[in-house]
């Protein structure tokens, strides 16, 4: 919620970034590739192309715009005490963080699960890009055209 | 190891928080994204950490990279649509979004 939109959009990158190194740290080396190269690096790059794209706020508006922001901030702290509150609870009653389980030897690699078990999600993986490269495709069109 | 899961259970809440409060509050179109982003990668650190903890992390990675993939389709084709409607109406704020005429 920065004043900046380009400051949110590379705040985001580092955002994604800390999660990559969080992913390594939790066994997830692949998916953390995954987290640097899109998420921090393409998505990064596609806000950016549309905030440039944009007009940006001027100084007086940049001002009303503060004031109307601190009106909004009010809710935050009772939401954040409800959701810590309901996350404390829940935790303490279904899940027991102390007992991890360790990967034992049935656990199948990445490979397996992704190619061989999960055959599906790489269909639907495939549908989904062609949709977005469709959807983008049609949507430059239309602008060429007009 | 499990004082680490909490404070990532904490980080999980703190990013679902901000991800829905900034979804909720914002009128701007890019900023929703923005919301939006958040609130997936919070999903992206659940079902990381939730692999960690039941002890199936190849099965999370395949899901949270099928979640990564979803997520970069749906925020490019917004922020198209985002530029379509900024060009249309000069204006990026959802409540002079008014105008459904093409």
């Amino acid at each position: 919620m920065a004043s900046n939109l380009l400051k949110s959009a590379i705040a985001l990158a580092f955002a994604s970034a800390i999660l990559t190194v969080v992913m390594f740290m939790l066994g997830a080396p692949l998916a953390a590739v995954f987290e640097l190269s899109v998420c921090a690096g393409l998505i990064t790059v596609v806000f950016i192309s549309a905030i440039s794209m944009t007009r940006p706020r001027t100084k007086e508006e940049n001002i009303v715009k503060a004031r109307e922001r601190r009106k909004r901030f009010i809710y935050l702290p009772f939401l954040l005490v409800f959701v810590f509150a309901a996350l404390t609870l829940a935790a303490w009653k279904s899940v027991d963080l102390g007992t991890v389980l360790k990967p034992g030897l049935s656990e199948l690699k990445l490979q397996d699960v992704l190619w061989n078990r999960r055959q599906l999600d790489i269909l639907g993986q495939i549908i989904i890009i062609l949709t977005g490269v469709f959807g983008i495709a049609v949507l430059f069109k239309e602008r060429e055209a007009k | 190891m499990s004082v680490c899961l909490v404070i990532f259970l904490i980080a999980i809440a703190l990013m679902f928080v901000t991800g829905f409060y900034c979804l909720i509050m914002t009128r701007n179109l890019i900023r929703i994204l923005i919301a939006l982003e958040i609130l997936t990668k919070a999903a992206t650190l659940l079902l990381i950490t939730a692999g960690y903890i039941s002890g199936k992390m190849a099965t999370a990675q395949a899901f949270a990279i099928t979640l990564i993939i979803v997520e970069v389709v749906v925020i490019a084709i917004a922020a198209g649509i985002v530029l379509g409607a900024y060009r249309h109406n000069e204006t990026l704020d959802t409540r002079k979004l008014n105008n459904l005429k093409g």
